[in-house]
C-alpha cells in the first residue's frame, strides 16, 4: 500500500501566542516548531498499515526549506520518503496549500505507482480551516471523509469511523481514496533512535509548484479580549483543603 | 439572495441572524427531511430549497456538497452560510472545492461589502484573524460564539415557499458514505459532567489517577486529562480536554499538575468556575483560574478528600458508604 501523509509546519505555542508588532503573524522568534496532533497521528497511522500491509510510506509537506525539520520527524517516526513542496510563497490560503499539494502529487506519481491512500490532519493546528484535504481529494478525483477516528482495511476499501453531532457515522470507501484524521485515532511513537539517525541522513525530495493564489485573504491576527478577573490564591499545600472545599460548597458541589 | 444550509428541522438561529444582516433575502437549503417551512419563516427565510436523490438518502459528504455546489451554481447567490458544525463546515468545504470558490471557516463575525470582512476564530478561540473574502459567492461557516447582529423583527410569519431541487448525481459521487449510525458511547461523562476533576503532568502516572478519581466519585464528577498525560498513555484520549480532544463546560473545573498550554486551555475555558492546584505558582493554569492552590496535588487532593468525608460524617452521620468511588 502506498500511503502519502501531508504535514504542516506550525509554532509549538505554549501558554500563549505572541504575535509580531504589526499583527500579521505569530512571533515564532521564541517559539519551537512542530506537526499538528491530528497530523501526528496520520503519520502514525501510516506507519502502521504499512507495517501490516507492505508498502511504503511518503511524507510531504508544503512551505519553506525548514519543513525538512517537520517531514525529518515524520521520518524518524518511521515513514520511507520525504517530499518538500517549495510554492515559492510563506503562508498561502487554503486554496493555494491545496493546489500546491496537488500538484505536487501529479508530479510524485507521473510515470510512478499512485498512492493508494492520502491522510491528512482534519485540520491544520494554526490556521485550522478544515478544508485542504477535502480540496486535494477533489482535485484527484478520490473520495474523502474527515474526522476519522479509526481506520481499517476491509476487503479492497476502508472502514471509518467518526463522531458528527451526537452520533458515531461508519464510512465505508473503495481505494484509492483519502482521509482527513483526528487525534485519538491511535498513540503515536515517539521516534527511536535509530529512526532519528536514518532521518537525519535521509534524502528529501523537493518538488517546486505554482499555485495560484485564493479568495481568503489574512490581513491581521490578534489575541482576543481576556477579561476574567485575577486568580485568588487559596493557600499552600494540604493546609490549603479546608479554603479549597469552602469554595467547592459555595459552588453547590459538595 | 443569501442561502443558508439547515441541517436538521431547526434553523441555526445565528446562522439566520447573520444572514439577514447581509443580504435583505434569505433563503435556505434542507438535505431529504421536512425542513419545517414555519419555523424558517419566524427567521425570515422566503424560501427554502429541497435537495432531493436518491444517492443522498445516506449522508454522502462529496455528493451533499455537489448537490450544494449545483444549486449554487443555478441560484448565484450572494453567498452561502452554514453553521459550523461537522457536516455543515464538510458540505460546505466539498461545495468550495467543486465550486473553485474560497471558503472561511469558524467564523464570528461577518460584514457585508466586497470583499466581505470577516473575523476568523483560530485554534479554538485562542486568537482572532482578521480576513477577507472576495469571491462571486461567498462561502462561511459560522462557530457557536458568533457575535449576531440585530437583525430586526423578522418577516411576517407565514410564507415560505418550498422549492424541490433535484441534483444530477453519479454514484461516483457518493462513494464515500455513512453505511452504518450508532448513539456516541465514548466520552459524554466527561462532557456533560457538572465537575470534571482534571490532571495533567503533575500526576506523574496512570496509577497517580486513583485520587483525582475519588475526588470526582465524592463530587459526582468525571476525571478528565491533558494531553500530556495521554500521550504517556496514563489515560485514553476520550478524557483528554483540550482544542484535540473534547471541550467542555462545566460548573466546577479542577485543574491538577496541569501548565495550562493554549490547547488545553481552549478546552476548559468556558468552565464557570476554574481552580487549579500546581506546585508552580507561574505555571499559566495558576494564573488564569479563578482560584487557586500552590502545592502538590498529591498532598492537597488526599486533605480535600479527607476533608469533605469529615463533614459529611458531621452533617449525615457516620454512614458515608454509597459516597464511595
Amino acid at each position: 500500500m502506498e500511503v502519502l501523509v501531508c504535514v504542516k509546519r506550525v509554532p509549538a505555542a505554549g501558554a500563549r501566542v505572541p504575535l509580531t508588532g504589526d499583527g500579521r503573524d505569530i512571533d515564532t522568534r521564541h517559539l519551537g516548531f512542530t506537526i499538528g496532533p491530528h497530523e501526528e497521528c496520520a503519520v502514525e497511522e501510516a506507519v502502521r498499515l504499512v507495517a501490516a500491509h507492505g508498502g511504503r510510506v511518503t511524507v510531504l509537506a508544503v512551505g519553506p526549506a525548514e519543513c525538512a525539520e517537520q517531514v525529518r520527524y515524520a521520518l524518524a517516526m518511521g515513514a520511507d520518503r520525504g517530499v518538500l513542496v517549495d510554492a515559492g510563497r510563506s503562508d498561502p490560503d487554503p486554496e493555494a496549500t491545496a493546489g500546491a499539494i496537488t500538484q505536487a502529487v501529479r508530479t510524485l506519481t507521473g510515470g510512478e505507482e499512485p498512492f493508494d491512500l492520502l491522510l491528512f490532519g482534519d485540520c491544520s493546528a494554526d490556521a485550522g480551516h478544515h478544508q485542504v484535504g477535502i480540496r486535494v481529494a477533489t482535485g484527484l478525483g478520490l473520495p474523502i471523509v474527515s474526522g476519522v477516528k479509526a481506520l481499517e482495511v476491509a476487503g479492497d476499501g476502508l472502514r471509518m469511523r467518526r463522531e458528527a453531532g451526537d452520533g458515531v457515522e461508519v464510512y465505508r470507501v473503495p481505494l484509492p481514496a483519502a482521509a482527513a484524521v483526528r487525534e485519538g485515532l491511535n498513540l503515536p511513537r515517539y521516534p527511536s533512535l535509530p529512526g532519528r539517525l536514518r532521518a537525519r541522513k535521509a534524502e528529501l525530495r523537493t518538488v517546486a509548484v505554482e499555485p495560484e493564489p485564493g479568495g481568503l485573504r489574512t490581513v491581521r491576527l490578534r489575541q482576543p479580549a481576556d477579561d476574567r478577573a485575577a486568580v485568588v490564591v487559596l493557600g499552600h499545600g494540604a493546609a490549603a483543603a479546608p479554603a479549597v472545599v469552602d469554595v467547592l460548597d459555595e459552588l453547590g458541589v459538595v | 439572495m443569501l442561502l443558508t444550509v439547515v441541517e436538521d428541522r431547526e434553523p441555526t438561529p445565528e446562522v439566520c441572524a447573520l444572514a439577514r444582516s447581509l443580504d435583505p433575502v434569505v433563503e435556505a437549503v434542507a438535505y431529504g427531511a421536512d425542513p419545517g417551512p414555519r419555523e424558517l419563516a419566524r427567521w425570515g427565510v422566503t424560501a427554502v430549497h429541497r435537495i432531493r436523490h436518491e444517492l443522498l438518502d445516506a449522508y454522502a459528504p462529496e455528493g451533499y456538497g455537489e448537490a450544494l455546489a449545483q444549486l449554487v451554481a443555478r441560484l448565484r447567490p450572494s453567498g452561502v452560510l452554514a453553521a459550523a458544525t461537522e457536516h455543515g463546515t464538510e458540505i460546505l468545504a466539498h461545495a468550495a472545492a467543486r465550486a473553485g470558490l474560497p471558503l472561511a471557516t469558524d467564523c464570528v463575525s461577518v460584514t457585508g461589502g466586497d470583499p466581505w470582512r470577516l473575523v476568523r476564530s483560530r485554534g479554538g478561540g485562542m486568537l482572532l484573524e482578521e480576513a477577507e473574502l472576495a469571491a462571486p459567492v461567498k462561502l462561511v461557516t459560522v462557530a457557536p460564539a458568533a457575535a449576531v447582529p440585530a437583525a430586526g423583527p423578522p418577516h411576517a410569519v407565514g410564507e415560505c415557499a418550498v422549492a424541490e431541487f433535484v441534483p444530477e448525481l453519479e454514484p461516483r459521487h457518493v462513494r464515500a458514505r455513512v453505511v452504518e449510525r450508532a448513539a456516541r458511547t465514548e466520552g459524554t461523562g466527561l462532557a456533560t459532567a457538572s465537575v470534571v476533576v482534571s490532571g495533567g503532568r503533575g500526576v506523574g502516572s496512570a496509577e497517580g489517577y486513583a485520587v483525582l478519581e475519588e475526588l470526582a466519585g465524592l463530587l459526582g464528577g468525571a476525571v478528565g486529562c491533558s494531553r500530556v498525560a495521554t500521550g504517556n498513555g496514563w489515560r485514553p484520549h476520550r478524557d483528554q480536554v483540550g482544542l484535540t480532544g473534547t471541550r467542555i463546560a462545566p460548573e466546577v473545573y479542577l485543574a491538577c499538575g496541569i501548565s495550562g498550554a493554549t490547547q488545553h486551555w481552549v478546552g476548559c475555558m468556558d468552565a464557570r468556575t476554574i481552580i487549579a492546584v500546581n506546585t508552580d505558582p507561574d505555571a499559566a493554569m495558576v494564573a488564569r483560574a479563578d482560584y487557586a492552590v500552590i502545592g502538590d496535588l498529591h498532598e492537597v487532593l488526599p486533605a480535600m478528600v479527607a476533608e469533605i468525608r469529615a463533614r459529611r460524617s458531621v452533617h449525615s452521620g457516620p454512614v458515608v458508604s454509597e459516597e464511595r468511588g
